[in-house]
């Protein structure tokens, strides 16, 4: 490769590549962490969660079409509200499937995963009757359009730096939750010992509900991120599904911090790889490394010892 | 556990009379070719979805990428056709005469060699167990030595299935992509487009499924498949009395595999194509639906189950295409909430013993002993 | 954007464009020419038992409604209507009113040669209009050749087929390929090339395309890429585009891939009004953009058989029509317009052939002109496609193209190019 290039040339692709890595490593991270609150904590598998983070899609979409419409002069900032409200949205919904359907089948793991891809499916035909089956684009402030200019070759896509942001925001959240706070102390006892963590006066109910809901909800705020690199339509949920699983089995489910090493690891691969050869190629190799790699480890890259 | 005529307790017995006459005797006499055509697309599905009956149900091994051997037989069969059709006379405005014509395409001139085996039925019909059971041995044996289960092996199976796809569509100079491979046309010089084909083929097919069911049921009720139920129950016990649990698995994944490529072969010859969109994702799931709904743990329930949920598929996306996807999705949701065993659950759980009771006698025969819970699986 | 059609009986015509329709009604009559008050008796123009009645006759209409597809397919389906309704209004064929059956492919190949072997054998429909990828065309295909039915097919495709059962209302490749490379080269002086498509065979035959014509004009191809259908990150690829720095990317993305893929080139820095490189495009049509948006995208040229912007009466009256009948917010692409032609071009096929057999319709269709199309005027090969002019559209921020050239004559169709394959 370093033939064709000089020097200079051949380290801003090098630094480029790895900016790009670093892009979709948050977009990863902003897949899998919902999952991995619902699967690693709860042990539930959503298939749904596509459908989740397109909800906040939409959410996104119609805050664009509402600020353009009534309330130009706040268009800049829209995109903060449009992502408050895509996790109320996918937090609402969230709690009710948990209410509706997810609590009668904690005891049958694979048993929520069939549910909750017919879940995925009535949502999807949803969104298509309510919105068209046609794509929609959301509109974007004009700030968080165009790159920074560091070098002649070296521009910075500001929607990139605007995903990694959130991210590092949402992991910190995400963290302080969970490991920081009364809230986190109880939803981390309850799920390595559900009747001890009861006895003890937990309302383990009302916590799986809102464990459940929040994983939703970061869903849905990824979605109204996405809604910036990708796009959005009934089915655009589906692209994610099985990248998102592969991130957090990979990382080992029990583990936040396996989830964003395991999202570091295959992003970086694939990007690189995809320098080096054709993307349907790239994809296929990552996912076999991937796939090896948790044969001889199956547990992941991460695990948390804990008495079963 | 009830008294036992051969392979089948004696309401089995009846079971399979009716399937038998449903099979071969209703559908040929009221369906037209078309419609018959179709009920034998959807018995396609039922092999998949009996050998997920032997490998989830009774062996607690969820795979979510049966669609990958199911194409893999059908890939097989198709090649075997397709060489037959792309014969240098019929493909002579090509530039490679004598390849099939989506290789021509893409600039392929010779065919590839792993094509080769493919101009002999025997050895077609020998690759489309082969190559399938092959590749269920290999993941069957990184995955269970290893003890992966449960929900990672679902998630893992899915990935394969996805790589797969991936893989097919990529390299449509070999593969013919994502159109698959289409337009074939005969075997051995018999035109398989024919109605009279197609009346045949059923006949083919459904015998099939009937000796696969004969070989499931014999599978379950050995001492095997008593050994599968006590693995999938409580695998580490079976573990400490010294058995190799792996070795069990990675069997009943293998079965389940050459089930599927049956029904993938025969779809092939049914339908005249094959394509990635069967080895997908989507379908693997859509197979797993087709066992849950017809009863995890009855091997006719499968089969009914196939059948019930396609043909409620087609019917709806005739009728309400916009609302099929909504009703499939409730099915989903349905089954597992309310009807964890499905149909074969329901009829045993009601509606059987009203039967009894009704004609008195052969009590206490409503459920079988040995399928109590499914859910040990973890 | 529930449309009527979404719902309701599936088996009936529908009114509510009739009126619509009339806009257009004079243009088309002077077309199809004038329309017997009473058909002759179906018994002499239906020899093969197809559903057609005294007064009616029963077409299938086989797209996707639901699954991936639907995106591209709703389009087409809205077309195929509005034409239906047009021709009803004018006093439908041969004195017969046409009549639908919709089915749904579901985005699923199967499921389409499913559909269609219903149509043609259980409903005897005398035409259909539909598919829309070439996998869903491929798998049909054997379907309409065994039992002997006509299939309108709208999309642009990659050529490499030819079959007596089907009119191919879109363009081959080497009719919108062709006459786009050769402008970018003539007027944009173009020398370097970057090729990249989603991996199926429509790009991947699009650019071997694509790439002899490049090399056979002396210019350079610098890179060629395929990104899995459905793929959403495209910085990688976007970086080599920039290491290779090629005058022209030639791109034949497809789907929500398209919609990643502009949105990550713009925010890149890759502003494509600057034309260095110059995106040239052969599968953005309007419906597309909608996905897109128009900022994530001005400046890009798509060179295919019609814009919505085109400037003629036959289209004014069309997009006046489209839009009365599905709303005014809606966009019609390349394909859309394409499948507008199928019912009209079969209307006139029937007419000429004084019959609705298929065979006869087969004979007659080559040579059948349409001066009132939307794009202008077009006429069926003998190879049965169309007769099209290719032409080269700037996207502008509003979401319509803006025609920049169009070649002078018609573009000749040629599904099996010489050398090409």
């Amino acid at each position: 490769m370093i033939g064709d290039y000089t020097i200079g040339e051949f380290t801003s692709i090098l630094a480029m590549q790895g900016f790009a890595g670093l892009i979709l490593f948050s977009v990863f991270v902003l897949m899998a962490l919902g999952l991995a609150i619902i699967f690693g904590q709860m042990g539930v598998i959503n298939m749904a969660h596509g459908e989740f983070m397109i909800l906040g899609a939409y959410v996104t979409y119609f805050c664009s079409q509402f600020f353009s419409a009534y309330l130009p002069g706040l268009f800049s900032i829209y995109f903060f509200i449009a992502m408050a409200l895509a996790f109320c949205a996918s937090f609402g919904l969230g709690i009710l499937v948990e209410w509706g359907m997810i609590r009668f089948l904690y005891k049958r793991p694979l048993d929520t995963l069939l549910a909750t891809w017919g879940l995925s499916l009535i949502l999807q035909q949803f969104y298509r009757s309510v919105f068209g089956a046609r794509e929609v684009g959301v509109t974007l402030p004009e700030w968080m359009l165009g790159a920074v200019n560091l070098t002649d070759i070296i521009e910075i896509p500001i929607n990139g730096l605007f995903v990694m942001g959130l991210t590092i925001i949402i992991t910190v959240a995400v963290y302080l939750i969970m490991f920081r706070s009364g809230w986190g102390k109880q939803v981390r006892a309850v799920m390595q010992n559900r009747v001890m963590a009861g006895a003890v006066g937990i309302n383990t109910k009302m916590v799986d509900r809102i464990t459940f809901g929040l994983g939703c909800g970061i869903a849905g705020i990824a979605g109204s991120a996405f809604t910036m690199i990708g796009s959005t339509g009934p089915t655009a949920g589906q692209l994610y599904i099985v990248d998102t699983f592969l991130v957090v089995v990979f990382g080992g489910a029990a583990s936040l911090l396996g989830t964003i090493a395991s999202a570091f690891t295959i992003s970086q691969a694939q990007s690189t790889m995809e320098f080096f050869m054709s993307g349907s190629m790239a994809k296929v190799l990552t996912l076999l490394t991937v796939v090896g790699i948790l044969m001889l480890r199956p547990q992941g890259l991460f695990t948390l010892n804990i008495r079963r | 556990m009830t008294k036992r005529f051969g392979p089948f307790a004696g309401r089995e017995w009846i079971a399979l009379l009716i399937l038998g006459l449903l099979l071969f005797v209703v559908f040929p006499t009221t369906l037209d070719v078309f419609r018959l055509n179709l009920v034998g697309k959807y018995l396609t599905y039922a092999f998949v979805a009996m050998g997920l009956v032997l490998c989830w149900g009774y062996g607690g091994i969820l795979s979510l990428g049966q669609g990958v051997f199911f194409g893999l037989g059908g890939y097989c069969m198709a090649m075997f056709l397709k060489l037959e059709a792309s014969t240098p006379e019929a493909t002579k405005i090509q530039s490679t005469p004598g390849i099939p014509d989506f290789m021509d395409w893409n600039q392929v001139t010779a065919l590839p060699w792993w094509w080769e085996p493919f101009h002999s039925l025997p050895l077609t019909l020998i690759l489309v167990i082969a190559v399938p059971v092959f590749f269920a041995f290999v993941i069957g044996l990184a995955m269970f030595k290893r003890r992966v289960g449960g929900v990672y092996f679902a998630i893992i199976t899915q990935a394969i299935a996805a790589i797969l796809t991936i893989l097919i569509i990529g390299q449509q100079g070999y593969t013919g992509g994502v159109n698959g491979i289409t337009d074939l046309r005969t075997l051995l010089g018999w035109d398989i487009r024919t109605d009279d084909a197609k009346f045949v083929l059923y006949f083919v097919n459904g015998g099939l499924l009937i000796a696969c069911l004969l070989i499931g049921q014999g599978i379950r009720i050995s001492k095997f498949g008593r050994l599968m139920i006590a693995i999938r129950d409580k695998e580490d016990r079976v573990r400490f009395s010294g058995y190799d649990v792996a070795n069990f698995k990675i069997f009943i994944f293998c079965m389940a595999a050459a089930f599927s490529a049956i029904g993938g072969a025969m779809f092939a010859l049914q339908v005249g194509f094959m394509s990635p969109s069967f080895v997908g994702i989507v379908p693997s799931i859509e197979m797993v639906i087709f066992c849950a709904v017809g009863g995890r743990l009855s091997l006719f329930g499968a089969i009914y189950g196939a059948l019930l949920v396609n043909a409620a598929k087609t019917t709806f996306s005739e009728s309400f295409p916009e609302l099929w996807l909504f009703a499939m999705g409730g099915l989903f949701i349905a089954v597992v909430m309310a009807f964890p065993n499905g149909l074969a659950g329901v009829l045993h759980k009601h509606i059987e013993p009203r039967i009894y009771r009704l004609f008195g006698g052969l009590r206490g025969s409503g459920t079988t002993g040995a399928v109590s819970s499914p859910h040990a699986a973890e | 954007m529930t449309d009527d059609w979404t719902s309701g009986p599936r088996r009936f015509g529908t009114r509510r464009a009739v009126l619509a329709g009339m806009a257009a009604l004079p243009l088309m009559m002077a077309a199809a020419g004038p329309v017997a008050a009473e058909g002759p008796p179906t018994a002499e123009i239906n020899t093969t038992g197809l559903a057609v009645t005294d007064d009616t006759v029963t077409v299938g209409i086989l797209h996707s409604v639901t699954g991936t597809m639907a995106i591209s397919e709703t389009g087409s389906v809205q077309a195929e209507k509005l034409a239906i309704d047009q021709i009803n209004a004018s006093g439908g064929v041969l004195g017969r009113k046409i009549e639908f059956i919709q089915e749904d492919g579901a985005s699923d190949w199967p499921t389409f040669a499913e559909k269609a072997k219903k149509l043609l054998v259980q409903d005897k429909v005398a035409a259909v209009f539909g598919c829309w990828t070439s996998a869903s065309r491929k798998a049909v295909l054997p379907v309409f050749e065994q039992y002997n039915g006509m299939l309108y097919y709208p999309t642009f495709y990659e050529g490499l087929e030819e079959s007596p059962n089907v009119i191919y209302t879109g363009q081959e490749a080497t009719q919108q390929i062709i006459a786009g490379i050769d402008w970018v080269a003539k007027t944009k002086g173009a020398k370097t090339f970057y090729l990249l498509g989603s991996d199926y065979i429509w790009p991947r035959t699009s650019n071997k395309i694509a790439r002899k014509h490049i090399e056979k004009l002396g210019l350079e191809v610098v890179g060629e890429e395929y990104y899995p259908l459905g793929h959403t990150q495209f910085n990688s690829v976007i970086n080599k585009i920039k290491l290779k720095k090629p005058d022209v990317i030639y791109a034949i993305v497809v789907g929500g891939s398209n919609v990643a893929f502009y949105k990550q080139l713009k925010a890149a820095g890759i502003d494509m009004t600057k034309e260095s490189p110059l995106l040239l495009t052969i599968s953005v049509t309007e419906d597309e953009i909608l996905g897109i948006g128009g900022e994530n995208i001005v400046g890009a040229y798509a060179s295919m058989k019609y814009f919505q912007s085109l400037d003629n009466d036959n289209n004014k009256a069309f997009v006046e029509a489209f839009k009365a009948m599905w709303g005014k917010d809606i966009v019609i692409g390349d394909v859309t317009q394409a499948a507008y032609l199928g019912p009209w071009l079969w209307k006139a096929a029937v007419e000429k052939a004084g019959s609705f057999d298929i065979d006869k319709i087969k004979v007659a269709s080559p040579g059948i002109e349409l001066t009132t199309a939307p794009e202008g005027y077009v006429r069926i090969h003998e190879n049965h496609h169309l007769w099209s002019k290719t032409r080269i559209g700037r996207a502008k921020t509003d979401g319509q193209y803006e025609l920049i050239y169009e070649t002078k004559d018609l573009m000749e169709p040629n599904p099996f190019p010489e050398g090409y394959q």
